[in-house]
């Protein structure tokens, strides 16, 4: 309980919030609020309570002007009008929850709603015992404290995470519906700015040998998780992090460390990590063969297939809206875990036309970007979709596009295009072509 | 006549450019040193501890021994109740089962219909060892002894039909045991660019 900040989740028991800060009327009365006419004072539910336990949230006034809002407090809290939340999957035996997309707006995720995927629940870590250990072809083995990491130079990158799983609904038949909200098809994808020290950095410190072409990042959670990952990535842009949106990497996201491999499969950036050891070959863990492997129609299944490749989805609109006439924003977020996206085309007629849509600067690599596309509703039924196109030239394939590459029952990293149908009546359902 | 009173104005910018440039404090990029000599070095018995993944040339396998009977009786003590009583029946991953002929259709099958197993999909039977002594039982992850993790091991390839009933798994063993899907992994071809795959 002490190691995850008070209130700082959504899901946290109201009851353990901190208190607000107490103050009496008297050092009101004496401040310079000391203007407020005493019938206002008296008016008990307009003021923070001085009692211990959860802030009641005032009354909306018809002109809020006319009353002093709440003090400054030490942490700050939602709209209470506000009230988004990850879409939590019971059914998991090892844990899953999904970025409510729907609700979000440009790219960056609010930490306490990034998606989760663990295989054996969030681990509690005390920071001041945590460490990191670097073994095997290296020159000097290392122990690392959390302080210790800190001391390197810190490197920050905005990029996309997506378990490779994301989106398999969007693609399987037999789990398709049409009453999907954006969270159900893809909500395992989230953006954050990461920050800690570059692996490059860690790996020069222990001196990796020559000869050693792979490393197992291990995770010190029940699961174990283990991954094999090649070193050139280390070398590349992999990130040792220990900070999320500004604060200390979440509990669901690997407080107090986690590996952090931009445009990589989710499940390579393992969390809670505590082991990195240097071979000249993989591993072979049981999430490098068993799963996380991509079975194709050919009767073999693709390994270490780690890159996210581009895709894009409408979030607006989206099931369960319903369009009305007139000028509607679609807007929705493209990515790649390759590079770039370079273009994001809208179509709203079924495919037979497309068009560009607007992209939201910054355009980050291996990041997600904000698109919007301005598309005036006449009526009737119609059928939008988006496609990314990343800098390597890669179009978003469609979904026979993508069958007829790996085979109908493929699994893992499924990014063909989908998109959303409005019926006659403008209420908008889930909807892939083919 | 112009001309030489212009080169005498630009040169004069110039030279009062040079001084109050070099009058600038002068700013070095800093240098990243070769290593910082932060952590502090890990000892053998810290390598040892934490040291506990098994790969498939058999490194990282204790020097011990299980059976099949002794796998059998643990099984339905500590893997029936989540993984079903012949290992088929759930409620969690199936463990057992094999395709006929050992094919691998799973790309093809749009319906899901075969449960991926230890017997259709495992490449390396090491992996069993490394993933079960670590994080299995689901309820107690790591509970197991060596002997234990070895036994239940030879059970459930056993099951699968890939040993005899009276195979012994060991060190020695383990890592020269052939998977029906060891030859079924090819490495990833996709790269970007025009073609999806
Ligand atoms: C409390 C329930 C529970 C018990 C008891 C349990 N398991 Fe599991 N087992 C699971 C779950 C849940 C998973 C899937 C974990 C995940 O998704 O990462 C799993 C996964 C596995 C896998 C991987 C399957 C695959 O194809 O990838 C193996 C092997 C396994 N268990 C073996 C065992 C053995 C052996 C025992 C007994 C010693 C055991 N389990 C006891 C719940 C259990």
């Amino acid at each position: 309980m002490t190691a995850r900040p008070t209130g700082s989740s959504a899901f946290a028991d109201k009851s353990a919030e901190a208190p607000a800060p107490s103050f009496s009327r008297r050092t009101l009365l004496a401040g310079a609020v000391g203007a407020i006419s005493a019938t206002l004072l008296n008016n008990a539910s307009a003021l923070p309570a001085q009692t211990k336990g959860p802030v009641p949230s005032p009354p909306a006034l018809d002109d809020p002007g006319k009353l002093q809002g709440h003090i400054p407090t030490e942490l700050g809290e939602r709209s209470p009008f506000e009230h988004p939340r990850r879409r939590v999957n019971r059914a998991a035996p090892a844990g899953e929850s999904e970025s409510p997309l729907q609700e979000l707006y440009g790219t960056i995720t609010p930490a306490d709603l990034h998606f989760e995927r663990h295989h054996g629940g969030v681990p509690v870590i005390d920071p001041a015992r945590y460490t990191l250990l670097i073994h095997g072809m290296v020159e000097r083995p290392l122990k690392f404290t959390l302080a210790d990491l800190k001391r390197f130079p810190t490197v920050s990158r905005v990029c996309f995470i997506e378990c490779s799983g994301n989106g398999y609904r969007g693609f399987q038949t037999t789990t398709m519906k049409r009453e999907a909200t954006p969270s159900w098809i893809d909500g395992l994808l989230s953006t954050s700015e990461w920050t800690g020290v570059s692996l490059a950095t860690l790996f020069r410190e222990a001196g990796v040998k020559p000869d050693a072409k792979w490393f197992l990042a291990e995770g010190s959670d029940a699961a174990h998780m283990t991954r094999s990952i090649p070193v050139e990535k280390a070398l590349d842009d992999a990130i040792i992090a220990y900070a999320q949106n500004g604060e200390a990497i979440r509990p669901e996201q690997g407080y107090p460390a986690r590996l952090l491999l931009p445009g990589w499969e989710g499940n390579t950036q393992v969390k809670w990590i505590k082991r990195i050891e240097l071979a000249k070959n993989p591993f072979m863990t049981r999430e490098e063969t068993s799963k996380y492997t991509d079975p194709l129609a050919n009767g073999t299944a693709r390994m270490f297939s780690f890159v996210m490749d581009a895709k894009s989805l409408i979030t607006f609109p989206a099931y369960p809206d319903t369009v009305s006439r007139g000028w509607c924003v679609i807007t929705g977020l493209a990515w790649s875990g390759r590079g770039k996206i370079a273009r994001v085309e809208v179509t709203t007629d079924g495919g037979n036309a497309w068009e560009s849509a607007e992209l939201q600067p910054p355009v980050l690599s291996k990041c997600t970007t904000r698109f919007r596309h301005l598309w005036k509703y006449a009526g009737g039924e119609a059928v939008l979709m988006s496609r990314a196109i990343d800098e390597t030239g890669y179009v978003q394939p469609t979904r026979a596009q993508l069958a007829a590459a790996r085979g109908e029952g493929t699994f893992y990293h499924m990014n063909n295009i989908r998109g959303w149908k409005v019926e006659r009546s403008g209420k908008v359902f889930f909807h892939v072509e083919g | 006549m112009r001309r030489p009173v212009l080169v005498g104005v630009l040169l004069s910018v110039l030279v009062a450019g040079a001084i109050i440039i070099d009058a600038w404090p002068r700013v070095r990029r800093s240098q990243t040193p070769e290593r910082f000599g932060f952590g502090t070095p890990a000892t053998t018995e810290d390598i040892r501890q934490a040291n506990t993944d098994v790969t498939p040339d058999g490194r990282g396998l204790p020097h011990d021994s299980g059976t099949v009977a002794q796998g059998e009786s643990l099984y339905g003590l500590r893997c029936s109740g989540c993984h079903g009583a012949t290992g088929t029946e759930g409620p969690f991953d199936h463990l057992v089962g094999r395709e006929p002929g050992d094919s691998f259709n799973f790309g093809r099958d749009p319906n899901f219909l075969a449960k991926r197993t230890i017997g259709n999909y495992w490449p390396y039977a090491t992996t069993l060892y490394d993933y079960v002594h670590r994080a299995m039982p689901f309820d107690a992850p790591g509970s197991l002894s060596s002997n234990e993790v070895y036994s239940v091991v030879a059970y459930l390839l056993y099951r699968n039909q890939i040993v005899p009933g009276n195979a012994v798994m060991s060190d020695r063993t383990l890592p020269l045991v052939r998977m029906p899907a060891g030859d079924r992994f090819v490495v990833d071809n996709r790269s970007g660019g025009r073609t999806v795959r």
